[in-house]
């Protein structure tokens, strides 16, 4: 558990954070990404994607028929295939937890919630805090907070900072995943000090996007936020999960997040318990693609489930 | 990950001794299945001829040389070790040329430089594998530097073949004749079209010697030079050893010389032609510093160190092969860079996930060794990742040393491998001191958030090229070339069109 830090040390800290050469970080993503992955360690790779999936739906339209559509997705990804492993976790709007429950009661499947006042946080510190508690009392094993990106922007560290204890603290035994919301905060250098700044507050994993904004989850924030961890665990020795959320939709782009991470973190990293693909449409083309690999022919999309 | 095992140290030729450390990766367990580019798309002909005239002749020297697949050591082709009738073919056939391509309209030869730069585009995954067999070089290198550089190359200097005259304001530019270019082995086609296309845009004709190492892409832009319908002689290509390049510099009829490779056989070079009145450019060898301030971005600095000095092998003249980091960050530095060493990938070069592929020969090899023996011996610390080296070809880890002293040969001379020498310093002073002490003057490395930092490190630099938090960076319009030992004359941009015209 992360103790409070005061303004002035918190100070210190951000204007400490190391700067990141945006050039620099891109060229090093784009050259990870030509990473060629076939046919054994493919299906290797595949098969983590489905295990670290966070299978999303955060819509104005969910309803308990949507979730438990899901849910069901969730727990068993492709009809009559026991092969294919179970995701990770769904991610659904807190009123929706209570669904999840009732159809994942007994599953290895978690159930994440966001919270805080997704997707923006601009709201009451009080008012996100109750929000988290409830959503624990609902059933929620994981929380998905937002960072106050007006806060982080104007400076106002402490705000941010504070928030997050609270929110953490809210969250008792459930495990904390801290938004960046990365495409709002305009350049790597501020990443990565949100990055170290939502660690040090004691999240447990840093997750890039809600998926409600653009750029979502790209390839050298993925990089940088990862370099962040590598460097923050170096210092504290606790490890510290990413979650990359937001536009990964097909299994060649999860493929990539996958190599970045074990380029960058190392093979302890390749876990469900450090490592989370937040996505609504990549499963199918996951599973699209084992089949691919395992009967060397495509199969049509009419043979994949839409739920 | 390729990199598992405890590297059987007979293979590398290091000794094993105290004084080496090695770390590497605890756990494994996403191993990167075999991704080999495709080789059945490329026909190496089992003997080859000499590009002589505009076709390929058969040689009058009897004597041929194997060059092979430094990887595997097989053999690749056999090549004409051509002697001085052979070369005044050459010369002749590039003399009788030269006066009607240098009447040729400017616009007319842009053209043919043009279809030279799409022919190597067209034909661009057959000449990265080529390269990548003949020299050892990781494909994915050869495949999204050499290669596309070298077309980049022929595209600029088409562009500037009708625009002498705007190049040079109120001169008159004109060819100088026949010219005669000597190049090394680390970028074979790369360094072809630095020497030809410039040559070539300003209406000179070329005898070209590739190294004897490598000589396998020329071959293939002999047939482009055929493909492209470029009149026959404006380009002649000889291949050969050392014999074979001194008979060409030194040939009467040979009005300028280009060369690119070691120090010492430039200086022969120059003293042989001395008196000659032959126009000559020489791009030697380097001991580049790479710079490393207090408040610079770590993480790209540990990739750029990474590109400095491993990138090819450590074969290029201007690698990073001295780090100069400040002192306040050593430790941090060189935590990362040792933790990003052991997840470079050596191994097949032909696969797309290699990073260090084979060094090019056995003499350069030993060479290495040697050099490496020397840190040993002199006191220096020896760091190379646990990594398992193929038991045929030619093979060196990625190495660095720590406690380097200046007066140490692996501070001094260019190793030309994969080794790095790890110095610090204090003040922005001593940094620039201690990386202008060298004979050589290539290119440098300043890594700093500080944008007035680099310009004043800039212009205190003895040399060619000074990059700002990144290395390795190339575009044909950017002129390069050394100080002091790393030679004289520019190649690249508007500067590397000069050596090859008389302004009146």
């Amino acid at each position: 558990m992360a103790t409070a830090l005061s303004l002035t040390h918190l100070g210190s800290l951000m204007r400490g954070v190391r700067s990141v050469d945006e050039v620099g970080a891109d060229e090093r993503a784009a050259a990870l990404a030509k990473r060629s992955i076939k046919k054994s360690s493919k299906l290797w790779a595949l098969d983590l994607a489905v295990r670290c999936m966070d299978l999303t739906t955060l819509e104005g339209a969910d309803t308990p028929g949507k979730v438990a559509a899901m849910c069901a997705k969730a727990m068993r990804p492709k009809a009559g295939d026991a092969t294919i492993p179970s995701v990770a976790a769904v991610c659904v709007y807190p009123l929706r937890i209570a669904d999840c429950v009732e159809h994942l009661r007994g599953t290895t499947v978690r159930i994440a919630s966001v919270a805080t006042a997704f997707p923006s946080g601009q709201s009451f510190t009080p008012i996100k805090v109750e929000e988290t508690e409830q959503a624990v009392r609902a059933g929620a094993h994981e929380i998905d907070m937002v960072i106050d990106r007006g806060a982080f922007l104007s400076g106002d560290y402490q705000r941010v900072y504070d928030e997050i204890v609270a929110v953490k603290e809210a969250c008792g035994p459930a495990h904390l995943k801290v938004i960046l919301e990365t495409g709002e905060l305009g350049t790597y250098d501020a990443v990565r000090r949100a990055s170290i700044l939502a660690m040090a507050a004691g999240a447990d994993f840093i997750k890039t996007s809600t998926g409600k904004v653009q750029p979502a989850a790209t390839l050298p924030v993925a990089l940088v936020m990862m370099e962040s961890i590598r460097d923050f665990v170096r210092e504290t020795g606790r490890p510290v999960g990413f979650k990359a959320a937001g536009g990964i939709r097909t299994a060649k782009q999860a493929i990539a997040y996958l190599v970045l991470t074990y380029e960058t973190l190392g093979p302890d990293w390749m876990t469900p318990d450090r490592l989370r693909l937040g996505a609504s449409t990549l499963l199918n083309d996951v599973l699209m693609q084992i089949d691919k690999e395992r009967t060397g022919a495509y199969q049509s999309p009419d043979y994949f489930t839409i739920d | 990950m390729a990199i598992t095992k405890k590297q059987s140290t007979d293979l590398s030729g290091v000794p094993t001794k105290s004084k080496i450390s090695r770390g590497g990766l605890a756990k494994q367990v996403f191993e990167y299945a075999p991704a080999p580019e495709s080789i059945d798309h490329v026909k190496i002909q089992p003997r080859y001829g000499l590009f002589i005239g505009g076709r390929m002749v058969e040689p009058h020297s009897k004597k041929r040389f194997p060059t092979i697949n430094p990887a595997t050591e097989s053999k690749l082709a056999e090549v004409v070790d051509a002697d001085e009738v052979d070369v005044d073919h050459a010369v002749k056939a590039a003399d009788k040329a030269f006066d009607s391509w240098a009447r040729l309209s400017p616009s007319r030869r842009a053209r043919y430089l043009f279809r030279i730069s799409r022919l190597l585009q067209e034909r661009s995954r057959e000449l990265a594998v080529v390269e990548t067999m003949d020299g050892g070089k990781p494909i994915k290198e050869s495949r999204d530097v050499d290669i596309p550089l070298s077309a980049a190359h022929f595209f600029y200097y088409a562009g500037w073949a009708d625009k002498l005259e705007w190049a040079f304001p109120n001169r008159k530019p004109r060819p100088l004749g026949v010219a005669g270019q000597v190049i090394p082995w680390n970028f074979p086609l790369l360094m072809l079209a630095w020497k030809i296309a410039p040559a070539l845009a300003a209406g000179n004709t070329v005898v070209l010697k590739p190294a004897e190492t490598t000589p396998l892409s020329a071959m293939v832009f002999a047939e482009i030079c055929m493909q492209a319908e470029l009149p026959p002689g404006v380009v002649n290509i000889v291949t050969g050893a050392g014999k074979t390049g001194s008979l060409v510099v030194s040939h009467p009829d040979v009005k300028k010389v280009a060369f690119t490779g070691s120090t010492e056989v430039g200086k022969s070079i120059q003293r042989a032609i001395a008196g000659s009145g032959k126009r000559l450019t020489l791009e030697l060898g380097g001991k580049a510093a790479n710079i490393v301030f207090d408040d610079a971005p770590l993480d790209q600095a540990v990739e750029g160190i990474v590109n400095g000095i491993y990138f090819n092998q450590g074969h290029v003249c201007c690698a990073g092969s001295r780090l100069l980091v400040q002192e306040s960050i050593a430790e941090p530095l060189l935590e990362k860079l040792k933790r990003r060493l052991s997840t470079l990938r050596l191994g097949d070069p032909l696969d797309k996930n290699t990073d260090i592929g084979a060094i090019n020969s056995r003499a350069q090899l030993e060479k290495i060794q040697g050099l490496v023996e020397s840190g040993i011996e002199e006191g220096a610390e020896l760091y190379q990742p646990e990594c398992v080296l193929p038991a045929r070809g030619f093979w060196f880890p990625p190495s660095l040393f720590t406690n380097v002293s200046q007066s140490y040969r692996i501070a001094r001379e260019e190793i030309f491998g994969p080794v790095l020498s790890v110095l610090t310093f204090r003040t922005p002073n001593e940094a620039v001191e201690k990386a202008n002490n060298t004979p050589y003057g290539l290119s440098a490395g300043v890594w700093t958030d500080k944008g007035s930092r680099i310009l004043w490190m800039a212009e205190r630099m003895r040399a060619g090229v000074v990059w700002a938090n990144t290395f390795n960076r190339f575009d044909p319009s950017s002129p390069f070339g050394g100080y002091k030992e790393s030679g004289f004359g520019r190649e690249g941009g508007v500067h590397g069109l000069l050596p090859y015209l008389e302004l009146n």
